[in-house]
């Protein structure tokens, strides 16, 4: 491995059994029954499954590499491995420096202790010597925000509080290597901001190579020049960050269809939902509509009672589960039957994808809920006018076109 | 670019520890900490010296158990000295006030009370090293550090609980007008077999227990009563408690052939704790 190579990944590979989920006795009375039953039957129950598969790469010194990919794409069995919580089937790792990993925001924190207390028992599970948490405590404290509670047990804490603290431990390790799973999820707004300027000041700065993993790609692609895409435990595409998203929102794409077909409701409830089809301009069904083109979702729904007051809701959110729009059905008293409500949604969204959430209920109660299902997206070729680049313009996009006049000298 | 494979022992010239998760520092101080990982050898015994890496974590963590323990009641720290002397006291009013049981001249109390320090430490260190892996799933989940801490720091946080109740126990010695002699200085060989015995059972138990909880149940209905009592002669704990009370009480002695069966007992579980925590280690974040 040469000098300014931080990670060297080699190989990689990682199998759980199983099937033996079921098969695997998790009771001592469990396991002596099975052997009993069968002694000689040797987990034949189990069948391996590859999390991982023959996964390498490299990374460099100060190099911040971005991992993404679907759920299941072994993300988190990875960065398990990189971070030696558990060891591979295959392959070799070597890791030049030390290595600080925040896979979770808040593991090691105790809701008795105080958050002065907490700092320093969470600082050494983390790896850090008392001494250097000594050092680090009033940065990590000013981070963190959370002077007047150092002495209050955290379980009083907001969850903002909390967070930060937990965050600002983590963010205090001063490793060679920084691991980072998917924290921002958790946390406003501001401090997501404030915990990617950290990150990024840790790597550009401090040297530190970082590997960080987020469903958010804007975080991604702002902290990120490289990127790595997981599909079912291999590497699928491994370069700069641009082109390693582009390839993984076509595949999110790849998962979207015109008709979507809506998960059952509670049972006994006296409505559900059940299908969801979208149609562009051209009354066709569609699921990827131009930039600034009027599109329509037609919500399809069962009615098992007479119910009062009758509303069903459909509204868009962003894959990282930020809610942007809902419509809502003008109410109506429904007798027992199919129908269906259709929502022209003419919102000039900006390019990107989007996930549906769709609600049905009866004066105060609601009767069937599904979030994050489904899904449309904005191709960035709009409709007439073309800008030059739409992605990142913002999640609306006004179809105004202002004249551009001469200014005045 | 495609690595070259380089021997196991050098990596660019400088030696490298290639058992899994083990750090090296070459040079001992301010040089780079190469970590590599690669999957698991089968036999492999504990490497102990990562708890004197890891040794604030250690601290750290039965400190978190001792302000734990006590947070919220309103005694407070006063329970670990009120919890032998009551626990001695209602003994000695059962079995020597109502039963009149020989002690063979030696207040009833005190006898108790040696009998029940030692005890307690063993069984204490032993349930609470058995659930330590389990009490912190999340840590040993989302976490790396050399898992073998968890059930070492139980020892220590169960250690401090003894050194108070040998406090109070002296004490009580000294108003029974006993000035404990030089039998005493056997008490710390006593007492570390115990600790090596109890230390074994637990990590044995601690990485069952990752898999199989029922373990604790097991440990939690065996542990108070019955070991001790139960084939007294084979019961390797019965001459380490005997040991540790006839120093303490300079009175009564233990046999040299029942002295050797226990040691050699011991290291045996001992050793084997250290191999079989070690093999099951490896999966504790998958199972756990």
């Amino acid at each position: 491995m040469s000098s300014d190579l931080a990670i060297s990944v080699r190989g990689i590979g990682k199998t759980f059994r199983v099937g033996a989920a079921q098969a695997q006795a998790t009771t001592l009375g469990e396991m002596l029954a099975q052997k009993l039953r069968a002694p000689f039957a040797k987990r034949e129950r189990d069948f391996p499954f590859e999390a991982l598969s023959d996964v390498s790469f490299e990374v460099r010194r100060g190099e911040v590499l971005g991992i993404v990919g679907r759920n299941g794409a072994g993300k988190s069995t990875l960065l398990k491995i990189l971070s030696q919580i558990t060891p591979p089937t295959r392959g070799e790792i070597d890791l030049r420096g030390r290595v600080g990993a925040l896979l979770e925001v808040g593991t090691g924190f105790h809701p008795e202790l105080t958050g002065r207390e907490n700092i320093y028992l969470n600082g050494s599970i983390l790896g850090m010597t008392r001494r250097e948490i000594a050092r680090e405590f009033d940065s990590i404290v000013a981070f963190a925000e959370t002077e007047q509670f150092l002495d209050t047990p955290v379980k009083r804490y907001s969850s903002g509080m909390f967070v930060r603290l937990a965050f600002a431990v983590a963010a205090h390790l001063r490793p060679d290597i920084l691991i980072v799973d998917e924290v921002l999820a958790v946390g406003d707004l501001a401090f997501q901001r404030k915990c990617l300027g950290k990150m990024d000041d840790v790597a550009r700065h401090g040297g530190a190579t970082v590997i960080f993993v987020s469903h958010q790609m804007s975080a991604v692609r702002a902290l990120c020049g490289r990127a790595l895409l997981l599909e079912g435990g291999k590497v699928s595409e491994d370069g700069r960050v641009e082109t390693v998203l582009g390839r993984y929102i076509a595949l999110s794409n790849a998962a979207q269809s015109a008709v979507t077909e809506l998960p059952p409701g509670e049972a006994g409830a006296p409505a559900r939902a059940t299908t969801v089809r979208t149609f562009g301009m051209d009354h066709q069904p569609n699921c990827t509509f131009r930039l600034g083109e009027p599109w329509r979702a037609r919500v399809e729904f069962e009615v098992l009672a007479p119910l009062s007051h009758f509303i069903a809701a459909f509204g868009l959110r962003t894959l990282e589960a930020v809610p942007l729009i809902t419509w809502w059905s003008a109410p109506r008293d429904l007798s027992p039957g199919r129908y269906a409500v259709e929502f022209p949604c003419d919102v000039p969204f900006s390019a990107g994808s989007m996930e549906f959430t769709v609600g049905l209920s009866s004066g105060e109660r609601t009767l069937y809920y599904a979030e994050g299902v489904g899904g449309i997206t904005i191709s960035e070729i709009a409709v007439g006018a073309q800008p030059f680049r739409a992605s990142g313009a913002g999640l609306l996009t006004s179809m105004q076109r202002p004249e551009i006049i001469p200014a005045l000298p | 670019m495609i690595p070259e494979l380089q021997p196991e022992s050098s990596l660019c010239g400088v030696p490298v520890l290639s058992t899994a998760g083990e750090a090296f520092r070459p040079g001992g101080g301010e040089g780079e900490i190469i970590v590599r990982i690669r999957p698991p050898r089968p036999w492999e015994a504990l490497d102990l010296r990562s708890l004197w890496r890891f040794r604030d974590l250690l601290l750290a963590l039965a400190v978190r158990d001792i302000k734990l323990r006590y947070r919220q009641t309103a005694l407070g720290v006063l329970w670990v000295v009120l919890q032998p002397l009551l626990a001695a006291g209602i003994f000695a009013f059962v079995f020597g006030r109502i039963a009149h049981l020989d002690s063979g001249g030696v207040p009833y109390v005190l006898f108790c009370y040696a009998g029940l320090l030692a005890w307690n430490l063993f069984s204490g260190v032993v349930l609470k090293a058995s659930g330590s892996l389990v009490a912190n799933a999340s840590l040993v989940a989302k976490i790396f550090f050399p898992r073998v801490v968890l059930p070492f720091s139980t020892v220590i946080s169960t250690l401090l609980d003894f050194a108070i109740g040998l406090v109070v126990g002296l004490a009580l010695l000294l108003a029974y007008g006993r000035v404990p002699g030089l039998a005493l200085l056997a008490a710390p060989f006593w007492l570390a077999f115990l600790l090596l015995l109890a230390t074994g059972v637990g990590l044995i138990c601690a990485a069952l227990a990752v898999a199989y909880r029922d373990v604790m149940h097991i440990l939690v209905a065996v542990i108070p009563e019955g070991l001790p009592r139960t084939l007294y002669k084979l019961n390797p704990i019965a001459p380490l408690i005997e040991g540790f009370r006839g120093a303490l009480l300079g009175q009564g002695s233990v046999g040299p052939r029942s002295a050797v069966y226990a040691i050699v007992f011991t290291i045996g579980v001992f050793m084997a704790g250290l191999i079989f925590f070690r093999r099951m280690e490896r999966q504790f974040a998958d199972v756990i």
